[in-house]
Parts: C-alpha cells; structure tokens; sequence
C-alpha cells in the first residue's frame, strides 16, 4: 500500500490542529493515519460523479431569526470556567 | 420485583398511588450505587444530595408528585449534556473541572417533568469510542461480565441500567452510541431522528450526526422518555419543527402485516454466529407475530465505515478547535504566548483517540484534500441514505443485528483504532442517513452468555413505527425481565 501521508504532512496537519505531539506520537500517528486513510481508498470504488454531496439529514433551509438584541449569558456566569479573568473579559497571554 | 428492578412506568404507578415515596425510591438507588458503582464505574460525578432534597419536595408535597408522567423518576444521564451548576466532564481531562452555567434542552425538560437525576454516566472521551476504554477517568464494566466492555460510547448510562444503578437514563449516538452498548448490556436504547430531540446543551462531537436518546429497561419506558424530550426547539437550528406524536398510545397496536425489510448486507461472513442466530430467531418471533418479511437490499453498506470515519472526524475538528484554554477547561499556564497555550492545553487535556480523529478530520478537510475525501465521503452519504429511502419503499421498517459480536474483552480493541471502527458496520449507515434506530434485547450468546440486541430501523420521524414493533416483539419474549448477577 502505498504511503499516504508522511510524517512531515503529519507534523504539518499536527500544527493546524494546535496538538504538540511528541516523537514517539508522531510515528505511531503516521502509522495510524496511514492504516485508517488507506482503508478510505474504498470510497474510490463508487462512482459519485452525478451524486450531490449530502450536507444535512434532513429538508431544513436557513434557519434565521430576527436580527434583535435578545438577553444572553450573564457575564458573571460567562467568566466563572475561566481560567483567569479580570471580572470583564477573559485574560490570555499576549498573541504575539 | 424489588424496587430498583422496576421499569419506570412500574415506578409511576407505585408512586401515583402513594405505595412507595419519592425519597425511598432515590434512596434505594443511591445505596446500591454506593455499594456496586465502585466496580461498575458508571458515574462521573454523583448528584446524591440534589436528588435527595428533589426528593423530600415531592414526599412533603412542595412538589406534585401527579403533575407529570416522569414525576419523582431517578435517571442517570450521560456526562456529555450540559446540566447547570453540575460538572460536566465529557470524559475528559481538558473538561474536568468545567461546570456549565445552563442546562442543555433535554436537562431542562426533565427537570420541569420532575425527573431527580442520579447523576453523571462515563463516556469515551467526547463520544469517541464504543467500548468507554477512551474514557480520561474510568473504564466501566459491563454488568453481565465485570471483564467486558459494556460499549459506548455511553457506556455509563447503558450499564447503569442493566445493574439498575437507575430507573433509565439518557445516552447520545453519533454512530451507534445508544444502540450499541444497549445491546451489549441487554437494555433498550433509541437513537431518534436528526432533529428530533433538542441539541442544545448538547456538548458537540458530529454536528450532524448527533442525538440525544433514551437507555432504558423496557420499550415502554423508552417511549415516555422520549415523549418528554422530543420537539422543536429554537435554541437548535438543526431542530425540526414538526409535530411530536403520542409514543406510549403507538405501542399497543399489533404487528400483524407490517412488513419488515431484512437486509442482506447486515448479515456477513466474520459475525459471530450466535449473535447471527439470536437475531434470525429474533426475526422468526416477528414473523410469528404476523408480520411480512421480506428481503431487502442496502447495497452501500460496505461503505459506510469509510464514509463515518472522514465526516464524523471532520466535524469534531471543527467542534473541537473551541477547546483552546481561553474561556473554560484546561489552561496550561507556562505558555509565553497564545498559540502555545493552545498547543499546551490541547495536547495535554485530549486523549490519544481525541487526537487521533481531530488529526483524520483536520487532515480530510485541508486544502488539497477536501474533495478526495470530505466531499466524496458526502456523495456516498448521499448513496447510503438513496438506499434507505429505496428499501422503505418496500417495507415499513428494517430489522438487523446491532454489532457483529457480543461484548468483548476489555483491551481486546484498544491496538488497532480501525478494527474498533469497522465493528461499528450495522450502526454508522443509519446515523449516516438521519433515520432512528432503536436497540431491543432478542437473546444471549449460547457460550458466554452475552447479551444480543435486535436493531429496528425507520424512516425518518417514524419513531413510532420502531417503538411498536420492538414492544411487540419484547412482549412476546422474556428478556427484559433478565437481569444481570453482578459479581464486583
């Protein structure tokens, strides 16, 4: 079977999803990955060419509502999962 | 029958007419799981004290114990729904410590129907997994063989009913997460509809596989649940507006000329052939009872696992990417900057399985690849659902095995992330399509004594359709009145 991804595409992949995986991590994720999108060849098999693809199980369009300030979270309540805050806003290290 | 045997709807009637006490029946429950839950490793977090005061308001008559049909029930309820003021850990360390500040929809709906809940039931991490091995805190036993998996991924729930740790409970099913450790335990278990129960509250994995349902002790009870939970909401933009029918008056009407749709693919070389022969015997038992069944043909099938395992990863990719340490959950807080706090805290609080399909997803979805894997995925989605709609053409429901084996050995499955994928063949095509299905007890394997479900399928919104037949066919067996000896 030929590769289908490599450990660089892996580190790569690990970046965009924000995850540090370690050596040891890496390799078995490679191998893992490999394994699992190997077996997705299958779908390869179906002609799909004049099939639409399906983003919903069920018939609804656009759910939309009145564009109208409507009460929300308490803040109290939005800040107190925080892992540090200054009672108005979540704190974080700096971005940059 | 002692208490904590009891179904729900055999709780009501004792309660409705003062036999037995809100408080006696939320005591009994707790004492048990007191002695067997250290074993059994269903709960999370207990919610003993609440239930106990929720209790006393109803014996003293502060609250009415007639004013509703789930009036001083006592249910357990998966960790992954959003219960306010309770910790909500959904199987993992970056939530560990995370209390909601609301109730999901379903939570909400219960309480206001006077449901006392138990407490929180272990889970594989985020819903990922059908065994509870992928659990960041517990691996739970299936009641009828402590050295078994009792499924998952709401694993807690379905052996909590089984070892009547509860009088029901709640579980939620993505790609068989009701159906499959039902039939592992011996209980009932529904997946509704896309869109028939609120998601709101509901701690997202697949955005558009996801429902929450009903794990149960018999069928009845599955439909009173489920009549409680079921309708529009619109807190929910995926919540369909249609109206909910009467699921209990459903139950009572015979199955005589109803046909039932066999599916040929469900039936494959590499099943265990007891669990084949519980459910051929489950199918003879309908057809005794007068129904037509015919064969029937969903030729996608095979498809299916390859399908799930890209769109159900992608979706949780997204879903996930919201656990950064910013506003809830862990924070590693050694990071000079942002993104390293999110890569900290990440990779800290995901287990490997979590990680693993935020990789598939991410990967499935990034430029290059979208349509190779994503998009096609969606096309056969597409096919899976055709088949469906194609076979109730043909008949008004489907009957199939749940799972190609019965319970297996704990770390039987844990080395291989695909072999535990392609267990889930026979549960992933429905929640592909959107239709619910519902698990029933049809028997044991012969050797070990395993517990076999029997999977009833639908069209979409005919919940009433899978109801009635599994109450039916459970009528007309004994296996809801077994019962695990459990071992600790």
């Amino acid at each position: 079977m030929t590769e289908k991804i490599s450990r660089q595409e892996v580190r790569h992949v690990a970046n965009l999803a924000r995850l540090d995986l370690s050596d040891a991590e890496e390799a078995r994720m490679t191998e893992q990955m490999n394994d699992i999108l190997g077996y997705m060849d299958k779908l390869n098999e179906l002609d799909t060419g004049a099939v639409t693809a399906m983003t919903h199980a069920i018939q609804l369009q656009n759910v939309f509502r009145q564009d109208e300030a409507v009460p929300s979270l308490d803040r109290e309540l939005a800040l107190a999962n925080a892992p540090q805050s200054d009672g108005a806003s979540f704190v974080v290290p700096k971005i940059i | 029958m002692e208490l904590q045997s009891l179904a729900v709807h055999q709780l009501r009637d004792l309660l409705a007419r003062r036999e037995v006490s809100a408080t006696e029946v939320a005591a009994c429950y707790l004492e048990r799981i007191e002695a067997l839950d250290p074993a059994l490793r269903c709960y999370l977090t207990m919610m003993g004290e609440e239930a106990l005061r929720e209790a006393a308001l109803f014996d003293s008559g502060k609250k009415d114990l007639d004013a509703s049909p789930l009036a001083g029930v006592p249910l357990a309820i998966k960790d992954v729904i959003c219960t306010r003021g309770i910790r909500t850990t959904c199987g993992s360390r970056i939530l560990e410590n995370f209390i909601p500040p609301y109730d999901g929809t379903v939570a909400e709906l219960l309480r206001k129907s006077g449901v006392i809940f138990l407490g929180k039931t272990n889970m594989d991490e985020f819903a990922m997994g059908s065994s509870s091995e992928n659990s960041s805190f517990a691996v739970t036993r299936n009641p009828w063989d402590m050295e078994r998996v009792p499924g998952g991924s709401s694993s807690g729930s379905a052996a909590a009913v089984a070892a009547d740790l509860c009088a029901g409970a709640l579980g939620t099913d993505t790609g068989g997460s009701i159906r499959q450790p039902a039939s592992f335990c011996g209980v009932v278990g529904l997946k509704p509809t896309y869109g028939r129960v609120s998601r709101f509250g509901l701690v997202a994995f697949a955005s558009s596989l996801d429902q929450i349902g009903p794990i149960t002790k018999d069928v009845e009870d599955a439909a009173l649940i489920l009549q409680t939970i079921a309708g529009y909401d619109r807190r929910d933009s995926t919540s369909v507006d249609l109206p909910v029918p009467d699921y209990q008056a459903a139950l009572d009407a015979p199955i005589k000329g109803l046909r039932l749709g066999i599916p040929k693919e469900y039936f494959i070389d590499g099943m265990d052939p007891e669990v084949e022969s519980a459910v051929r015997q489950a199918i003879r038992t309908c057809a005794d009872l007068g129904a037509e069944v015919v064969e029937v043909s969903l030729p996608h099938t095979e498809y299916g696992v390859a399908a799930y395992y890209i769109i159900a990863p992608a979706e949780a990719s997204s879903n996930l990417a919201r656990y950064d340490g910013v506003k809830y959950g862990l924070r590693i807080t050694d990071a000079r900057d942002l993104i390293t706090t999110y890569r900290l805290s990440r990779s800290k609080g995901f287990g490997p399985e979590v990680k693993r399909r935020i990789m598939i997803g991410t990967y499935v979805l990034s430029a290059g690849y979208y349509d190779a894997y994503y998009k096609k995925a969606s096309q056969v989605r597409t096919l899976i659902r055709r088949d469906f709609l194609n076979a109730f053409e043909k008949c008004d429901a489907l009957l199939a095995p749940v799972a190609p084996v019965p319970a297996f050995k704990i770390g039987e499955k844990t080395d291989d992330p695909l072999q535990m994928y392609l267990s889930d063949v026979f549960t992933l095509p429905a929640s592909l399509a959107g239709i619910p299905g519902i698990s029933v007890p049809c028997g044991f394997t012969t050797s070990e004594k395993l517990p076999v479900g029997l999977q009833i399928l639908g069209p979409h919104f005919r919940e009433d359709t899978i109801l009635r037949i599994a109450h039916q066919f459970e009528q007309a067996t004994l296996f809801h009145h077994m019962k695990p000896e459990i071992k600790p």
